[in-house]
């Protein structure tokens, strides 16, 4: 009975995971197949056209531009903000901490469009006019808050009493911060830098809402969905998947590699 | 080059609950003064309030007859060495031991030298480039005690440092820190609960309880002369009679208790009204055949008896099966006594002290 | 307060203050109240601002109110949304189930990693595929009469049903992840316990293991019915002729006709069902925002 039923958990994965790489795959291949309409079936030709058409398409190229300028934007501002908030809300305790936990983590369970429309009306009422610095703003108000759920976690395994023993040598509270409390934070500082980077390129809501008439990868690839499609977007989602691939076994590697340097550390005495 | 500290009259409340009481106190330069006393005595806050951690609700603290009120632990000039150490795990050891020069932004070659010459010191030469997590418990120690000197402090603030320690690193580090502290000659200030080692290291011991400084005196006077029943109790073991005071006669008196009345020694401040009680130590009683006239004399049965190698322990009962302890030396003279034998107990007056009860702790705060 | 000006000092605690004050009241608090207050507000040519015209009503959720085709699809949204949510959790626990108790743990990473990866690629390449997959001469059709289960290609693009399977190819990750952990942590011993007790497997699903995975559960429920409610990708996409969701009418306000102030409204209202349903299931599965927000 135990091994029927561990079978059928066994086939229930694998569909699952063909139910989840299979469409991406289909989508990969339709970018080789000289098609007008992206398609796998039927087979006309093994072509490499669309991706020379995507090189050559200069609307993409700027809306990629804008893309990585606006993640850039979103990493310096929602990684000083999330750790700044998370070193505040550690030290805090009570119910001021639910409230400011309550409203920090707000902006994670809002519609995208909701936070993309509140930022459009709030900075129109200074003037300031839809574009590419709103989104980035709008972005990172949620954003933030992975940064800063991340910088806190990392937070509970430091011991205050570095900070005190640093204080007592002499140090000033900039140098006990430099020297001992954010060295601490690096690792977690810098997989909020690369959430934020990755989550600001795949954002699509908020973007829609704030980027008046500029164009992000996102917003691109849906537009040119809804216009006139051709394979150039498979082409363009191919490279998307094959970088995105890359980089998440990129990160599982070096993940491993630093818990199996850690775990090799004797324990501390 | 080492201060003087003085508490005056400190007191630190938590809310409504008075951690230390009144505590005044003058420790001397160059001092090895340690506050001894069960967790919770406020010996810990104390330590706390002399690096500038906690400040005091009331009285003064001065290090070197600068008033140490509104100076931030930064900037005063003591060195704690924490109970968990708290070295700085992502830096190597000697740039944990040159952090209070770098901050005070001496060069890398001078913090190097002096971090090496601090490192022959404390005994671990040849270690300035490990980490800390391939050091042993009592090296950790030693890093942690170099860092401290690093900044040449005017006093050493020691909180508990050996309690994590097993039994024979704990009775090498005794002797080390004594070395350290004498060499230097830098003011220690030691928090401990364990007797044995605030006795053996110590120039002066100041006992704690409830907040309050019940004595402060060299390590024999705080077990010889021990000023009320709480520095009795908790340093070394006693015999405890309750009972009353019958007469008095100068230094001495005579003390009525269940077990018979005998003649004693009276402690500093028992009045006939005080309750007090009579404290003998087993090392100081006898068992004899025949009582020697006018002794102190309590007929016991042996009940038990347990050779422990340089001394043994002999549990008595007296007539109405009061328990006893006695403990004699083994220097080949005394024969170890038979269960069931029966002998009398004596202790001479001048063995034997009436000390007052410790001073009830304060509800709340004083007004 | 104290403790953090005595932890860091008075300056540095003050940049921590600002920073954070800035994120929640600049970025986060002033523009909800703003969006908030202007759902009140008349769409007004700019000179009409502040002036006479520029009177609080309620005229915009009245709008709404009044539109039976609008309240028709904001029912649909909901409605849909949780088949969605109920869809995604039939689905992913047999799987969180299997990683954390069934699988063995020298696959689990690496299963893991498998499973991040739709995740990593953005949502708008998801729906995409879908839109491929979908399309009536698209590879599910001719997949399905190459094997013979049917003889004409279906329309799927027709009513929510390619919405359905599009929102819960691209959110059933996230019910999984939360659930997976919440079973994780139950120690194995206590299924062992009552298998040995004699309970059947459902039973021992319904009266241990989800009572314990209430708070993964919880989490990636309102996970995902918030992102289906909320989205945009999808629903437009994967739309049919009949198909309209409660995005694109806000959408429409926003951008086609220009009048944002009715386009807060009906985001406020979008926010508010989100904020209700989030309750909902606090209440109902009895955990609180703490643990959703893992």
């Amino acid at each position: 009975m135990k091994a029927r039923s561990n079978f059928l958990f066994h086939a229930y994965m694998v569909a699952f995971l063909a139910y989840m790489l299979l469409p991406l795959i289909v989508m990969g291949g339709a970018a080789f197949n000289d098609s007008r309409f992206p398609s796998v079936y039927p087979w006309v030709g093994w072509t490499d056209r669309w991706f020379l058409d995507l090189w050559n398409d200069g609307r993409m190229w700027v809306a990629f531009r804008n893309t990585i300028g606006v993640a850039l934007a979103v990493v310096v501002m929602s990684v000083p903000i999330g750790t700044a908030a998370a070193i505040l809300i550690n030290s805090v305790g009570g119910t001021a901490r639910s409230v400011l936990y309550g409203f920090m983590i707000a902006p994670v369970l809002t519609p995208g469009a909701v936070i993309g429309i509140s930022t459009l009306l709030f900075w129109n009422k200074f003037s300031v006019p839809a574009g590419l610095h709103l989104s980035a703003v709008g972005q990172t108000s949620y954003i933030s808050a992975f940064v800063m759920l991340l910088v806190l976690a990392r937070l509970q395994s430091f011991d205050r009493a570095l900070e005190e023993a640093a204080l007592d040598l002499g140090a000033s509270h900039a140098q006990v911060v430099r020297r001992i409390l954010l060295p601490h934070l690096y690792p977690a500082i810098g997989a909020g830098a690369a959430i934020a980077f990755f989550q600001s390129v795949e954002n699509f809501n908020t973007t829609l809402f704030t980027r008046g008439t500029y164009d992000t990868l996102t917003v691109y690839v849906f537009s040119r969905v809804r216009s006139g499609i051709t394979p150039t977007i498979n082409a363009l989602a191919l490279i998307l998947v094959t970088l995105t691939i890359i980089g998440a076994l990129w990160y599982e590697i070096s993940r491993r590699r630093t818990m199996r340097r850690l775990a090799l550390r004797p324990a501390p005495a | 080059m080492s201060a003087a500290i003085e508490l005056a009259n400190v007191c630190a409340d938590f809310g409504s609950f008075r951690a230390v009481d009144h505590v005044n106190v003058t420790i001397k330069a160059g001092e090895f003064f340690s506050f001894l006393g069960p967790s919770g005595c406020g010996k810990t806050t104390i330590l706390r309030m002399v690096s500038g951690f906690i400040d005091p609700s009331e009285g003064e603290i001065t290090i070197g007859g600068q008033n140490m009120r509104g100076i931030r632990p930064n900037k005063r000039p003591t060195a704690l060495i924490f109970q968990n150490l708290a070295l700085f795990p992502l830096m190597p050891v000697w740039e944990n031991i040159s952090f209070g020069l770098e901050v005070r932004g001496v060069d890398k070659q001078t913090r190097r030298a002096k971090a090496e010459e601090l490192l022959r010191l404390v005994d671990l030469p040849g270690s300035a480039d490990k980490s800390i997590a391939q050091l042993s418990g009592g090296q950790k120690q030693r890093v942690a005690i170099a860092r401290a000197l690093a900044v040449e402090p005017k006093v050493m603030l020691l909180d508990e440092p050996l309690s994590a320690l097993d039994l024979k690193l704990r009775q090498h580090m005794r002797a080390e820190l004594r070395a350290i502290q004498k060499r230097t000659n830098v003011t220690f200030i030691y928090i401990t609960h364990d007797q044995g080692e605030a006795l053996a290291m110590s120039d002066r011991v100041g006992v704690m309880s409830h907040g309050k400084l019940q004595q402060v005196a060299t390590p024999q006077e705080i077990y010889n002369r021990p000023a009320n029943g709480f520095v009795a109790s908790f340093v070394g073991e006693n015999n405890i009679f309750t009972g009353q005071i019958e007469t008095r006669n100068g230094t001495t008196a005579t003390f009525r208790t269940g077990c018979g009345t005998f003649r004693a020694l009276l402690g500093p401040g028992v009045t006939d009204t005080t309750p007090s009680k009579l404290y003998v130590r087993p090392e100081q009683a006898r068992l004899v055949d025949a009582p020697p006239a006018g002794a102190n004399n309590i007929p016991v049965e042996v009940a038990d008896v347990a050779f422990e190698g340089n001394f043994i322990n002999i549990q008595v009962r007296n007539g109405d099966g009061r328990a006893l302890v006695i403990e004699a030396r083994n220097d080949g003279s005394t024969a170890v006594p038979p269960p069931g034998s029966r002998f009398n107990m004596v202790f001479a007056p001048e063995q034997a002290l009436i000390l007052a009860d410790e001073a009830a702790p304060a509800q709340g705060r004083a007004a | 307060m104290r403790d953090l000006i005595r932890r860091y000092g008075a300056p540095l605690a003050g940049v921590f203050v600002v920073l954070t004050a800035f994120w929640l009241l600049v970025l986060v608090i002033l523009p909800y109240l703003y969006l908030f207050e202007n759902s009140f507000r008349p769409y007004l040519p700019v000179v009409d601002i502040g002036g006479p015209k520029d009177v609080y009503s309620l005229n915009n959720y009245l709008t709404f109110f009044e539109s039976p085709i609008h309240i028709y699809v904001f029912f649909v949204t909901i409605i849909y949304s949780s088949v969605v949510t109920a869809l995604c959790f039939a689905i992913a626990y047999p799987l969180a189930y299997y990683l954390s108790k069934v699988a063995t743990s020298a696959v689990v990473p690496t299963l893991f990693l498998l499973l991040l990866i739709p995740l990593w690629v953005s949502e708008i390449l998801r729906s995409f595929a879908w839109f491929i997959i979908l399309a009536l001469k698209g590879p599910l059709n001719y997949g399905l009469m190459g094997l013979g289960i049917i003889d004409q290609p279906v329309r799927w693009m027709s009513g929510f049903r390619s919405i359905i399977i599009g929102l819960v190819y691209t959110y059933v990750l996230f019910m999984l992840f939360p659930v997976y952990n919440a079973v994780q942590s139950l120690d194995t011993n206590q299924i062992e316990a009552a298998e040995d007790l004699g309970s059947p497997w459902w039973r021992t699903h319904w009266r241990v293991i989800l009572p314990h995975a209430k708070p993964g559960i919880a989490s990636g429920a309102v996970t995902v019915f918030m992102l289906s409610a909320g989205s945009i990708l999808v629903p437009t996409l994967l739309a049919s002729t009949t198909s309209r969701w409660f995005t694109e009418i806000i959408q429409q306000w926003m951008f086609e006709s220009q009048d944002w102030n009715t386009g807060s409204a009906y985001a406020f209202l979008l926010m508010l069902i989100c904020t209700v349903f989030v309750t909902l299931v606090m209440r109902v599965f009895r955990v609180r925002l703490s643990d959703i927000a893992k």
